[in-house]
């Protein structure tokens, strides 16, 4: 069920959610996590879409808060917070609330948000577009423990990485990352099966992409190689080469969800490498909530402090 | 310390030396967190360390290292139902290696296409993810059909060249393991077959599991021999007796739940529980398995391997970590401790279903059943009274019990306390107050129950139970991964924690054992209505404890 309260306080929010968890009976909640979601209007049904999906794997309270741009002066000093409570079948397995504002209090959601956080459980910030230039920073970052941002959704993302580094925290993530999980995964079982010293790596991508540029600085990173930058037509990631004493381990991927895979002396063989979809990078996100080292390891390009593993 | 990756963290030389994850370093209690099992399965070899990985990094799920999977029995039900999907969705879920090949064994005259073809459509109606084409296309490259009896050894002639030409053309690297999806009649002729034609043997740096399905046997006798075969193939290391159960989330969950907490282990124990009670309810009668559970029974086909095995997880204390053979320890300490009753006559029942209406249809009862003897004492309900000899469980009773054709399909173990020792109200203000229960739901609506007494709004002091309720599983999170997809990876990554141990199932036989014997020698199974909780015996037995059964 959906209820509308126009001009309303975070007190009023709350009573709203408890009369809609009373009216559809459930009146016990079982949610994991506050999920607050820092969108503009645009993006706002995308993205609570998928926070809705995958709130299946993590029954969730999401959070809207959607900035309203004021057009005349007039509207710019009338402040006012408009929200929408949704929940039951409305909200995915959780509730949602979209919270919108206008005037003095966007500067201020914050306040807004703040009462509505489920109590004792973990908080998750994602920006999908418009992500602040230091996470940690923002008074709605610095709510939670996990804040997403996105880099695919920026005018210039190789600048935007560099920024990303200058302002990493223990805690910040970035879709560009998760999408890479299934290539560093078939990398490092393709590097299993090889078992041997990797001597030189190649990343192939469309131009001006983040994740391949993370991927090569993580590569860079764990092998202690350079790693070579290579610009193709896309779409996104076309390919990874790691040269080895014995030949190339490639993985390849001109198009589609199809890749192939070639190791040194075997034959080459097709694996699944599927570009997903932002619930499903959502839902691995919100998997594990506490500071993902190998991302800020990633992201600076250095070289980790060597772990006496593979000396 | 009370995170293990606060310890792997803090200490990456621990973590380098053991490159097997032997269980020695790494994993205390705390070792429950995914890390401590990342950093054993993500090395495959002593002497190579994948830079790729680190104990940091937790997005790279388990993935199984080079290896293939040979199903022999390829042909049944369970293999289309279960197996089948369960690698696909694996595949989905990107867990499989790369190279990953799937070799099924049955007699049929197929080629390898018709083999593909069949999977492909078990995987089709099965598979609990969605199906997509890239990923069925990586898996159909690695399918071979052995058509063969077991007898035949121009079939594993072939299967072994299959073998061998895989790890040449896929790189599977000679790791194998062979699932015996068939009746352990034929458990015999599989596993020296296998000998003889070499597969059994991993060459240097590789490893051939077996994996085999219940039962175990059908007593103590029985299931030793079957071990000793089994064993003079393949080390009993590398045996993985699949317990289903075992693999679902929330049996995995009673391990967190009891020992990473704090809340529930002070009253786990015989000062504060009044009895446990075990129950594997099914609606369904014995369908078209007459020839397999005729003169096997309920008893034995559940109680000996799920129920036990759930008991020993409920009454356990903690294992010294969380690997295959602390596990082992404690399991068996536990099952060495079950007590029998000294009268068996008045703590087991069992019965046989009757026809009557359940669920709004009408039912025929066991002894009408197609293919079933009219005159057959197979129990289709058994219920059975045990004690556990320790400091924790002295004086509680756990009682288990078992039946087809019950109300509905359930699983739970509920763990019910005593009642609070004063009331400072007065008996009309509890009259309507039940004893405290834990409850475990192990299927479906996968989840917990808490239940306690609280008082009911208004103006006089009446306190009624209520419920507390976590729920999780199949009904909150979709991707919660099937049973089989967690145990097929594990045997592929060599993951013990999750499977009974031959000990164990002999151990079950001797806990089992005599009831059979008690049975066999006395009565005749009591008749109960389909469709309801089980015979009156079974509310008797318990009657006579003063206590009543849940309903579930």
């Amino acid at each position: 069920m959906k209820i509308d309260l126009t001009d309303t306080t975070a007190s009023k929010i709350n009573k709203a959610l408890v009369r809609g968890r009373r009216a559809i009976g459930t009146p016990a909640v079982g949610m994991v996590l506050t999920m607050v979601i820092v969108t503009d209007e645009e993006n706002a049904y995308d993205a609570i879409k998928a926070a809705e999906e995958a709130s299946r794997e993590h029954p969730s309270r999401t959070l809207v808060v959607i900035r309203r741009v004021a057009r005349t002066p007039r509207d710019r000093t009338n402040s006012r917070l408009d929200a929408e409570v949704r929940v039951g079948s409305d909200a995915g397995t959780g509730e949602t609330v979209v919270l919108r504002t206008y005037g003095d209090v966007s500067d201020h959601a914050d306040s807004v948000v703040l009462p509505l956080l489920l109590p004792d459980a973990p908080v998750v910030v994602w920006w999908p577009v418009d992500a602040p230039d230091t996470p940690v920073k923002d008074p709605l970052g610095a709510l939670a423990q996990r804040r997403i941002t996105d880099m695919y959704a920026v005018e210039t993302p190789l600048q935007a990485l560099d920024a990303r580094a200058a302002s990493y925290a223990p805690g910040d993530t970035d879709l560009a990352w998760t999408r890479l999980t299934p290539w560093r995964s078939m990398l490092a079982a393709a590097l299993d099966q090889a078992r041997t010293k990797v001597i030189s790596a190649t990343v192939e991508s469309e131009a001006q992409n983040p994740s391949a540029e993370l991927l090569a600085r993580w590569l860079e990173a764990r092998l202690q190689v350079k790693a070579e930058r290579v610009v193709t037509a896309g779409p996104v990631v076309t390919a990874v080469r790691l040269g080895t004493d014995n030949g190339e381990i490639v993985i390849d991927r001109p198009e589609g969800p199809l890749a192939t895979l070639t190791l040194p002396g075997q034959p080459s063989r097709t694996l699944a490498l599927k570009v997903r979809s932002t619930s499903e990078l959502i839902a691995e996100e919100l998997r594990r909530l506490d500071a993902d080292e190998m991302y800020a390891i990633a992201l600076r390009g250095e070289a980790t402090e060597e772990t006496p593993r593979h000396v | 310390m009370t995170k293990g990756e606060a310890l792997s963290d803090g200490n990456p030389q621990g973590a380098a030396t053991a490159p097997q994850g032997s269980g020695d370093t790494a994993v205390e209690p705390g070792g429950l967190t995914p890390e401590a099992l990342a950093e054993a399965l993500g090395v495959p070899a002593a002497d190579w360390d994948n830079p790729l990985r680190d104990p940091r990094d937790r997005r790279l799920p388990r993935i199984a290292g080079p290896s293939g999977l040979v199903i022999f029995g390829v042909t049944g039900d369970l293999s289309r139902k279960k197996l089948m999907p369960a690698v696909y969705d694996l595949a989905n879920r990107g867990l499989l290696p790369p190279g990953f090949s799937l070799l099924g064994f049955a007699r049929r005259e197929w080629e390898d296409q018709d083999f593909a073809q069949v999977v492909h459509d078990s995987v089709r109606e099965h598979a609990r993810t969605e199906f997509r084409e890239e990923v069925w296309q990586q898996l159909a490259d690695g399918m071979r059909f052995i058509p063969g009896d077991f007898d035949d050894d121009a079939a594993f002639k072939q299967l072994r060249s299959s073998v061998d030409e895989l790890d040449a053309s896929r790189g599977t690297s000679g790791n194998y393991a062979f699932y015996l999806s068939v009746p352990p009649k034929f458990f015999p002729k599989v596993v020296q077959q296998l000998k003889k034609h070499g597969l059994a043997d991993a060459p240097e740096g590789s490893w051939r599991r077996a994996v085999i399905e219940k039962p175990f046997g059908h007593d103590l006798a029985s299931a030793r021999e079957l071990n000793r075969i089994v064993h003079d193939v393949f080390d009993p290391d590398q045996v993985f007796r699949i317990d289903h159960y075992l693999g679902k989330e929330t049996v995995q969950n009673i391990l967190a739940l009891r020992f990473a907490n704090q809340m529930y282990e002070p009253v786990w124990n015989r000062s504060y529980v009044d009895h446990v009670q075990i129950t594997m309810a099914e609606d369904i009668g014995i369908g078209g398995r007459a020839g397999y559970y005729d003169g096997i029974g309920s008893a034995r086909d559940v109680i000996q391997n799920h129920l036990l095995q759930l008991m020993a997880l409920t009454a356990m204390e903690e294992p010294a970590a969380f690997d295959a053979e602390s596990l082992l320890a404690e399991k068996l300490k536990v099952l060495k401790a079950v007590k029998l009753p000294e009268n068996l006559g008045e703590h087991t029942v069992r019965g046989q279903y009757a026809a009557s209406w359940q669920g709004g249809e009408k039912v025929r009862g066991y002894l009408q059943e197609d293919g079933i003897d009219p005159r057959s004492t197979t129990d289709t309900y058994a219920a059975v009274k045990l004690q556990v000899d320790n400091r924790r469980w002295a004086g509680v009773p756990f009682y288990l019990r078992t039946g087809k054709r019950l109300g509905r399909r359930v699983t739970e173990i509920a763990v019910v306390f005593q009642r609070a020792p004063h009331s400072p109200f007065d008996s009309t203000a509890t009259a309507e107050l039940g004893a405290n229960a834990i409850v475990i739901r192990v299927q479906p609506d996968e989840g917990m129950t808490v239940r306690f007494g609280s008082k009911v709004p208004g103006t006089s002091m009446e306190i009624r139970d209520v419920t507390m309720d976590f729920a999780y599983g199949e009904s909150f999170t979709e991707s919660s991964p099937e049973a089989y997809e967690r145990l097929i990876l594990d045997v592929l990554l060599g993951d013990a924690n999750l499977f009974p141990r031959h000990q164990e199932v002999e151990e079950s036989w001797k806990i089992l054992d005599p009831i059979e014997g008690y049975w066999d020698a006395h009565g005749t199974p009591a008749q109960y209505p389909s469709g309801g909780w089980g015979p009156k015996e079974a509310d008797e037995m318990l009657a006579r404890d003063g206590r009543s059964w849940r309903r579930p």
